[in-house]
């Protein structure tokens, strides 16, 4: 394993200050700034003088590699031929094959090999012209045959680099490019399903899930804390839905994370790494990640040492616990898979003449027809619509926001900035609020284009418009110039009444009049708040500042 | 032989006689003395002498050697014997779940070492390894489409005990006993 070049995470460093106390500071996607006191106790007593240390903060830097298992989307298993759904009845899906009764033989899905190509393609990946299948031993229920058709020699894609972008909030909202190495990609069976049944202490066993293929991702360990490994999946997880080649559902098990966590000093050998596994999603991923680094770090703060281990995260307690039991070592005696000849792939230069194209895997025609990558399509959002890339990461961040947006684009004239304010702040916030996916939303993008060609077009102020969206949320069906004549919030042309309303609220308000006079600026906010409050917030802030300001100075 | 065909005898005839001398040299030609008592179409060829000559004047061209092209492999040639030590047949039970823990066990798979020893004199410069003999052979690719699957009760009917559709296994892997225990354990135990 190479040691991490980038050094030192900036993001979370472990400082040890004078002895006693050590902060962990972490910097989380929401804006929190959490920081952690954590007090080790010392073997000098309290009787003792604290003596201050002399030596420099010891900084425990953590490494994290990431093992994925994509589960290909395809309509049929990767050796034999029966199908693959999320939820079915129990081992309706498995073909003789599956149950792994005598005299059956794997034969290989095409779509299996196109969908593995076209993620290595779209990874950067150099691909083996020839790979070969191996078994990979090992005893367990739901594994019928007792082993695993796994590529582990020579697998079908071999260096490639995945780059994903890192939101870094602190004063600014800053985004950090960041490459991790991808070891390998290849392609293996998944196991069965267990469902363990403790109070007969039984297992029952589904092999629904027993053949279907998965391509293993391996990735080096580059990464240094649980947010980059988040962040890293969900990259991956937009990539190959955009590629088609699995759904990248972590709920539903179509995309399954395991961590390899260890901690280090800067400079020295990594340290005796632990593999964490049962994590469901990408937010627990962050949670156990860290969790596991801080874990090392105690342990060989006090003295202990860090045994190779496979641990799993409980999500509610958000720890990590010992699984396997303590046999050191699983040896899986990798052996070469008799009944499969290699696999060759080819490109437009070693393609065989008169060659059955079902039998061919084109490199270079499956390259011709990827689709556009997330990174492609954000940097052509900025590039057409001329908005901020943290607002292109949101909108490709959030499965259908895209379209949404280039929906509301297409149909008003006001300016992409402005509408992406709209649709960032207000219909995702409350989209957040509520748990709706963006294709549950109760406004569709006409009526949001409606509501905004309304405020380009100067009939209702923004504050009255902010009323006529949570009206529009309520899902009436009433179209938002409808309810702007409903509840009158037209905006307030006539120049008088609005006069006449400040003159008013001044005269009731003195004694802020006499501190606006008296220099305090802030306080017009509240006159400004007032008025419009009397208006229903349909007059023009702008327009009620100048007349207040006018008034009272 | 060559050493190709050699690898294959190992994988193939472990269960042969584990001596690195044959007890008779195979060679020659199975011939009738009598072509011409042969009757039409197939024909059990009963050998009545051995021959030791090359010729087939029967005018059938076989491509099985008129003597052995090998040499019986001396025991200088070989590394040293490896003995399989009670940690390591510990392990092995553990990793393949065989229970070989005799005396005849351990020997025979000692055997099976020292015969395997043998391809340590095959000089493999420069030479891919072989792991299938349908290393030439396109790989065929299937179409992704669903024709199996739905045989629900015949697969549940091969196992003892199942229930509402779900094979029923042992709570997780049960550990092996430690060595002590399984001395007790196993019958035919004599480490």
């Amino acid at each position: 394993m190479a040691a991490s070049s980038a050094g030192v995470c900036t993001a979370c460093t472990i400082f040890r200050l004078s002895g006693r106390y050590w902060f962990l500071r972490t910097f989380s996607y929401n804006n929190n700034f959490s920081s952690r006191n954590v007090q080790t106790t010392t073997l000098h007593c309290q009787s003792q003088p604290q003596t201050k240390r002399k030596t420099d903060p010891r900084k425990w830097v953590g490494v994290v590699g990431l093992e994925i298992h994509a589960q290909i989307h395809s309509n049929a298993k990767l050796f034999s031929e029966s199908g693959v759904h999320f939820a079915a009845p129990p081992n309706s899906l498995v073909s003789y094959f599956d149950a792994s009764l005598p005299g059956t033989l794997p034969v290989l899905n095409r779509r299996c090999v196109e969908a593995a190509v076209m993620t290595s393609l779209a990874l950067n990946c150099t691909i083996n012209k020839k790979s070969l299948f191996d078994r990979k031993h090992y005893f367990y229920a739901d594994l019928p045959a007792g082993y695993q058709i796994t590529q582990q020699r020579l697998p079908i894609a071999v260096a490639g680099s995945l780059t994903y972008n890192l939101l870094v909030r602190q004063k600014w909202n800053q985004v950090v490019t960041k490459t991790v190495r991808i070891k390998q990609i290849q392609l293996e069976q998944d196991s069965g399903k267990s469902l363990h049944d403790d109070t007969r202490s039984q297992t029952l066993i589904d092999l629904n899930r027993a053949g279907v293929g998965l391509m293993e991702v391996v990735m080096e360990p580059d990464m240094c804390c649980g947010e980059e490994a988040a962040a890293a999946v969900r990259e991956l997880q937009l990539i190959l839905q955009a590629l088609g080649t699995c759904q990248g559902n972590m709920a539903e098990g179509q995309l399954r994370v395991d961590a390899n966590v260890s901690v280090h000093q800067p400079g020295e050998p990594l340290g005796v790494r632990t593999e964490v596994k049962n994590i469901n999603s990408a937010r627990f991923l962050a949670r156990a990640i860290d969790y596991e680094i801080q874990r090392q770090t105690d342990v060989l703060e006090s003295g202990g040492w860090i045994l190779n281990e496979t641990r799993s995260f409980d999500y509610k307690s958000g720890r990590t616990t010992p699984m396997r039991d303590k046999e050191g070592l699983q040896d899986y005696r990798f052996m070469p898979e008799p009944n499969l000849p290699p696999l060759i792939v080819y490109d437009n230069k070693t393609v065989p003449a008169h060659a059955d194209p079902q039998q061919v895997v084109n490199i270079d025609q499956i390259r011709e027809r990827l689709p556009e990558l997330p990174n492609v399509r954000r940097s052509r959002l900025v590039e057409q619509y001329g908005i901020l890339p943290e607002h292109s990461f949101t909108l490709v961040n959030e499965d259908g926001l895209m379209e949404y947006f280039v929906s509301v684009a297409r149909e008003t004239k006001a300016e992409p900035r402005k509408i992406i304010g709209w649709i960032i702040k207000d219909l995702l916030g409350l989209l957040k609020q509520h748990s709706l996916n963006v294709s549950q939303s109760p406004i569709s993008p006409m009526s949001m284009a409606e509501l905004l060609n309304l405020l380009e077009a100067g009939t209702v102020s923004s504050s009255a418009a902010k009323q006529v969206f949570q009206e529009l949320w309520k899902g009436a069906g009433s179209s938002a110039s409808q309810i702007v004549q409903k509840l009158d919030l037209g905006l307030l042309q006539d120049r008088s009444t609005l006069e006449q309303i400040c003159r008013t609220v001044i005269d009731s308000h003195q004694e802020e009049v006499r501190a606006i006079r008296g220099g305090n600026k802030k306080v017009l906010n509240k006159l400004i708040g007032l008025v419009q409050r009397e208006l229903k917030g349909r007059a023009d802030p702008v327009q009620v500042k100048t007349i207040l300001e006018e008034k009272t100075l | 032989m060559s050493s190709k065909s050699l690898r294959f005898l190992i994988f193939s005839g472990s269960r042969s006689k584990l001596l690195l001398r044959p007890a008779s040299p195979r060679c020659g030609v199975l011939r009738c003395p009598g072509g011409e008592f042969v009757a039409g179409g197939w024909s059990l060829r009963l050998c009545c002498r051995l021959h030791h000559t090359a010729s087939t004047t029967d005018g059938s061209k076989t491509k099985v050697p008129q003597s052995p092209t090998w040499e019986p492999v001396s025991e200088s040639q070989l590394p040293p014997v490896t003995r399989v030590s009670p940690d390591l047949v510990d392990r092995l039970e553990r990793l393949a779940l065989v229970d070989f823990r005799n005396q005849e066990g351990v020997a025979r798979l000692e055997k099976a070492i020292r015969f395997a020893d043998q391809l340590h004199v095959v000089d493999t410069e420069g030479v891919e390894p072989m792991d299938s003999v349908l290393e030439d052979r396109q790989l065929y690719l299937q179409q992704d489409c669903v024709r199996e699957g739905n045989c629900a009760e015949q697969l549940l009917r091969t196992s003892r005990r199942t229930v509402e559709e779900y094979f029923v296994a042992p709570p997780g892997n049960i550990p092996l006993p430690e060595r002590d225990e399984r001395s007790s354990l196993l019958k035919n135990s004599e480490l």
